[in-house]
């Protein structure tokens, strides 16, 4: 089995247009949850969320990529340059041949999805865009990148509702471990925060008006947000070979399906995709020094979360540190866990814990290490990312420090 | 006007649960009748639609939502009537 390591990293979100930005807004524990700016806000109920900001499409694309190019793509893309640029690698020649994409929506062009219904019933048009399904077809983010950076293996997308992202960043880890690719850009990206994608989740009544408080005892629901994050994942010798900086190693992945309710989550199942990370890494639980949550701050998922953790990690959940970034960034849904693993590549690499701000009050259903509020210095040499979807498919990433 | 609310509110939960309507008593709990959150969160969407009224109802905190008590079909009863009340008056 190959070993698998990151070497590039590249983000959107709510919190910055790029790695560094983000992990300066995760030390500052700074929040990028705010007011929405979108069209028909007052007819919403929830009028927050992660939105990214000053975000000028003109001032990247021209006017042919612009035509095609969806929200969720966009930022996919912008994220995958830094990724690129970063790791250093050029698909040009034989490698292109090696190498592919595996990315992660739950909704892909929900905003095209948006427009053009809007064209048709409300303002009774008869006639859309040309592009309007190549433009929010849920694959479209991930062709636009293997056209850009001639990947020509396997590439596709993953849709598992909000564990998308560790699917397809687990799916790119097995590829390269088995031999199957020698580089897998990889990772997820939504944009969801329009009229009809923000309509629709208010029907679940799980959202918060004014806050996402993750493990609170006053938590009163999620909050959604929006972005992209790309890694670039490689072989370990491949990358060695040439010289490259390596952010992370990418260890142990696991995936489990609850079998049981399409919106409840399920502590088994949670615990089952925990604990087969751990097996597949070849970790020790005590090895685990942190933790990024699925902590979504409704009270289902936080508690369930919680007593996973504790199942598995026995008295060592008591020392570990596990804290829920969405409190800055809000829930990405697809894309959520591919912002996330900036958070334990920063742990690792950077001896920082992102905090989960927004903390208030104890809950003792939720009595774990959540670094409320303020970040904090820790060595750290494993870590793990939960994912926990809706439709109960859970998928848990191991990484270790490079 | 209170009766017909009543009736209402009581059809709505009676469906829900896939019982009779003389079935669903005053005092019972919605959980009694085996509806669970996602079946509540329906009921709530069907006498929004019903009175064309917006309940303020949040699943994460089912126990403080003071303004709508749904621990009984009484005082749910009850509570869609204020709001009909307050939003249609």
């Amino acid at each position: 089995m190959r070993r698998v390591v990151i070497t590039g990293a590249g983000t959107v979100n709510a919190l910055a247009q790029d790695v560094a930005g983000t992990f300066e807004a995760f030390r500052e524990g700074r929040c990028g949850i705010g007011e929405l700016d979108i069209r028909d806000v007052d007819r919403l109920a929830i009028k927050i969320g992660g939105q990214v900001r000053d975000w000028d499409p003109e001032a990247h694309f021209n006017r042919q990529q612009i035509v095609l190019y969806d929200r969720f793509t966009q930022f996919t893309l912008i994220a995958a340059k830094q990724a690129l640029a970063q790791s250093g690698l050029n698909f040009d020649g034989h490698l292109g041949y090696e190498s592919g994409v595996v990315l992660g929506t739950a909704g892909g062009g929900v905003n095209t999805w948006d427009d053009n219904y809007r064209a048709v019933y409300e303002e009774g048009k008869n006639r859309v865009h040309p592009f309007v399904v190549p433009k929010l077809m849920n694959n479209a983010a991930a062709s636009h990148l293997s056209m850009e950076f001639n990947l020509r293996g396997p590439s596709f997308t993953v849709a598992t509702a909000c564990a998308s992202s560790n699917h397809a960043m687990g799916l790119a880890f097995q590829m390269i471990r088995s031999g199957g690719a020698k580089a897998m850009v990889t990772g997820g990206s939504e944009s969801m925060l329009c009229f009809g994608g923000i309509k629709a989740w208010e029907g679940l009544r799980v959202m918060s008006k004014d806050a996402c408080r993750p493990f609170s005892a006053n938590r009163n629901g999620m909050v959604q947000g929006e972005g992209a994050a790309v890694f670039v994942f490689e072989d370990y010798d491949h990358a060695r070979a040439r010289g490259a900086e390596i952010l992370a190693e990418v260890a142990g992945f696991a995936m489990t399906s609850d079998a049981a309710d399409i919106v409840m989550p399920s502590k088994q199942g949670a615990a089952r995709a925990i604990a087969g990370a751990l097996r597949d890494a070849g970790l020790n639980g005590d090895q685990v020094g942190y933790i990024n949550a699925h902590g979504t701050g409704t009270a289902a998922n936080d508690k369930t979360e919680c007593a996973a953790v504790s199942d598995v990690f026995g008295h060592h959940a008591d020392r570990l540190m596990i804290s829920s970034t969405k409190s800055m960034h809000g829930h990405l849904i697809g894309g959520t866990g591919a912002v996330e693993l900036l958070a334990c590549i920063m742990a690792l690499k950077d001896g920082i814990i992102a905090p989960t701000i927004g903390y208030e009050e104890p809950d003792p259903e939720c009595s774990l290490d959540v670094v409320p509020n303020e970040a904090r210095e820790a060595e750290v040499s494993a870590v793990l990312s939960n994912a926990f979807a809706f439709g109960g498919l859970n998928a848990v990433l191991a990484l270790k420090r490079a | 006007m209170a009766s017909e609310v009543k009736d209402k509110v009581v059809a709505i939960i009676a469906e829900q649960a896939v019982l009779d309507v003389a079935d669903v008593k005053p005092e019972a709990t919605l959980e009694s009748l085996g509806i669970d959150s996602l079946g509540l969160v329906e009921s709530i969407f069907a006498i929004e639609e019903a009175f064309d009224i917006t309940v303020p109802f949040n699943a994460n905190e089912p126990d403080q939502n003071a303004e709508f008590d749904i621990s009984t079909v009484g005082s749910i009863v009850a509570a869609v009537e204020s709001l009909v009340a307050e939003q249609k008056g």
